[in-house]
């Protein structure tokens, strides 16, 4: 079997995820092995419009991009959304929050009118999406697992329990515990609970949890007198977008 | 021949460099009529989405302006919220932030020598088809890309989009065995360093001379500034870091969603050249002998040769790094320093309505961040000035100076010479949206 055609295609975003490849160090070499890198602009010259797995890193916030991701979505067999900005809208989408013409002209002044822009949007909010590898960054043990399933033509299902439950197996002192408020509980784990384990708190990075009051862990909210409400407004950093996928 | 000749290159969606962009040369009948540098990278309005957000939050959400050099806007943005709130971070603190600058400039600049820029200068497309040719290259850069990726994940949580370093100081401090961990790594590198300088002395650069403005930090002690100093340049500029908006003179120009910049002249650069050129003599010893033997000397006005620079200062880092890692293991680490912060429920740091300015020197040259807070943190006020976009004009002061000069040679190679022109910046495409491909138009 020929190894599979792989296309890294970057919309808004800040090319971190696409640099979390770079830094696998040798095992991107292994990589290589298994899958054919015909487009990669970020470090590659060559490029190719025939390829098998589009891997799509950013949010699509302009008309122009809206057309290119529709593009990309007609050649690819396997659309997979790389990182938060691709797979939520991440943190572009606190733009949401503002009136566009009014954000455009505070950024760029007099420039503004040459500037295009619409409310930012996460991939699936525009055209299919086979497979999410949520995260700002991408956190690379869930590449490849994402990537090994991809190949074997297999489902990966995303996490859809709280980042608490990692933090816990983790033994990390919970947040609430020193008075602090984090997103753990109603955010999808699969990051190991990366933020908690280095002493910060849970930013919501990698989305929410589908339904909270089952899937998250709503008895530490609870313990400590903290409205859902209150919590669901703070995942605006970086889960604003997900208001259009109510609006379907 | 060149009087009738016609030029048009038009390079959409440049490769290797990080983040959009297009050069447009126009040539007709030997006369330059259009070179541009056009920036289309969707818009991301950074400044604009942090009004009425917590200053506490700025670095987590400004790192993300760029994944490359996440922890210098991490830098930058905290030094800003620190001189807004007036908080004062601890000796361990800053030099506990230096070392992780030294690591992303050294990570940084590994990335575009090898995988970005010497891919030109040896003739191939990309890094790949060098896996076969040049594996022990390959194999060498993504194993000196890894070592620094290590250091940072010890240090800050990862390289990219750093957790633990935070206004205040840092969430998680490197324990006893880390230190060790850190020295082994970075002592491991010192023969891939060696390796490094040796292979850019077999490479030959295209020989371009344009004398510029140089701008970048600098100090009246002996350290090489990358962390704090005050604004300098070879024209004989001195400003405070206050007075950064005197220096960038933001103004937008057409097709182009970046900010374009000016100082003394209608350009300046900034960058690793730039930082030799004002602060040669502060590098550390194995920095100017592979200066040396890479025939570097200041003041040098070849702008391919910001490679070199890279390498010279990669070199620097290295061994700063080393020295810092050294003096934490011969004096210990506080670890009661750690603070969390979250959101500061807990009023740990004493929050006031100000100002403040972050200039730290990150891979691709001097970097602003500037907020304005009101008296509950809240910022009110954002504006961040990215080394790409101060770079914007001097490159195409660059372009308009060599493409009359090069007008005898094919188009294929007048796009490459440009391409290797833009890419010697190693511009950040990403952060100057708020910025690359080469449109060759009618040559
Ligand atoms: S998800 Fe985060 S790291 Fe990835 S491109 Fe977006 S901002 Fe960058
Ligand atoms: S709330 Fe945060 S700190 Fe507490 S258990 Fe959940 S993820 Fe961990
Ligand atoms: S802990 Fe939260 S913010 Fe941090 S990586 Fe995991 S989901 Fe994202």
């Amino acid at each position: 079997m020929s190894k599979p055609k792989v296309a890294f295609f970057d919309f808004a975003c800040c090319e971190g995820c696409q640099l979390q490849m770079a830094n696998f160090g040798e095992v991107l070499l292994d990589i290589l092995n298994l899958v054919d890198i015909v487009t990669f602009r970020e470090v590659m010259s060559e490029k190719s419009e025939i390829y098998d797995i589009a891997i799509i890193e950013g949010s699509i916030t302009t008309a122009h991009d809206t057309e290119r991701i529709k593009n990309i979505r007609a050649k690819a067999k396997v659309v997979i959304a790389y990182g938060s900005c691709a797979t939520i809208g991440g943190i572009n989408g606190m733009k949401n929050k503002f009136d566009l013409e009014e954000i455009k002209k505070y950024v760029y002044r007099d420039g503004a009118k040459q500037i295009e822009t619409l409310p930012t949007r996460a991939v699936h909010q525009v055209v299919k999406v086979d497979y999410f590898i949520n995260c700002c960054p991408v956190y690379p043990p869930e590449i490849l697992k994402v990537l090994k399933c991809v190949i074997a033509g297999i489902p990966y299902a995303v996490p859809d329990y709280a980042v608490c439950v990692e933090c816990k197996l983790n033994e990390n002192v919970c947040m609430y515990d020193k008075g602090i408020t984090c997103l753990g509980p109603v955010t999808k784990a699969g990051c190991n609970s990366w933020c908690i384990n280095n002493g910060n708190i849970c930013y919501g990075c990698r989305g929410m949890v589908t339904n909270p009051a089952k899937n998250g862990q709503l008895d530490i909210l609870a313990r400590h007198k903290i409205p859902l409400d209150w919590i669901t407004n703070k995942l605006d950093m970086y889960n604003k977008p997900r208001e259009l996928d109510e609006q379907k | 021949m060149n009087k009738s000749r016609n030029v048009k290159v038009n390079v959409e969606y440049l490769t290797r460099v990080e983040g959009h962009g297009n050069i447009v040369v126009n040539v007709k009948d030997g006369k330059l009529e259009d070179c541009r540098l056009d920036i289309i990278e969707p818009p991301r309005f950074f400044e604009g989405m942090l009004r009425g957000r917590s200053i506490f939050e700025a670095q987590h959400i400004t790192s993300r302006i760029c994944g490359i050099c996440a922890c210098g806007h991490s830098l930058a943005s905290i030094q800003a919220g620190e001189d807004a709130l007036g908080f004062v971070a601890s000796e361990q603190t800053i030099r506990l932030r230096k070392l992780l600058l030294h690591q992303e400039i050294l990570d940084s600049h590994i990335l575009h020598i090898y995988l970005l820029a010497a891919p030109d200068l040896l003739g191939v497309k990309s890094f790949v088809p060098l896996i076969d040719t040049h594996n022990k290259v390959v194999r060498r850069a993504l194993r000196m890309k890894k070592n620094c990726n290590n250091i940072c994940d010890i240090l800050v949580g990862r390289h990219v989009h750093p957790i633990s370093a935070i206004v205040g100081g840092f969430t998680k401090l490197p324990k006893e065995k880390d230190l060790d961990t850190m020295l082994d790594i970075l002592k491991s590198m010192q023969p891939d360093m060696d390796a490094t300088i040796e292979l850019l002395a077999t490479l030959k650069f295209p020989d371009f001379q344009r004398p510029t403005e140089y701008v970048a930090l600098v100090n009246d002690t002996d350290e090489y500034p990358l962390l704090s100093g005050e604004i300098g340049s070879t024209d004989g500029l001195k400003l405070n870091k206050k007075d950064y908006l005197k220096l960038t003179n933001e103004f937008m120009v057409p097709l182009s969603s970046a900010k374009h910049t000016k100082a003394s002249r209608s350009s300046y650069m900034v960058g690793a050249l730039a930082r030799l050129n004002l602060n040669f003599n502060k590098l550390n010893l194995k920095a100017k002998k592979a200066a040396d033997l890479l025939q570097f000397k200041p003041v040098c006005t070849n702008p391919y040769l910001n490679t070199v620079a890279q390498a010279i200062e990669s070199v620097h880092c290295l061994e700063e790094s080393i020295t810092l890692i050294e003096h934490f293991k011969a004096n210990g680490l506080k670890q009661e320093e750690a603070i969390v912060v979250g959101l500061n429920e807990k009023g740990t740091i004493p929050v006031r309505a100000g100002k403040g300015v972050g200039a730290v020197e990150v891979p691709r040259g001097i970097l602003f961040h500037d907020y304005e807070i009101d008296k509950d943190g809240k910022i009110i006020n954002a504006n961040c000035i990215i080394p790409t976009g101060q770079n914007l004009g001097n490159v195409e002061d660059d372009m308009r100076k060599l493409v009359p000069e090069i007008l005898d040679k094919s188009d294929e190679e007048i796009t490459l010479m440009m391409e290797m022109l833009v890419r010697a910046y190693d511009p950040c495409i990403s952060c100057s949206t708020h910025f690359l491909d080469v449109k060759f138009t009618n040559r």
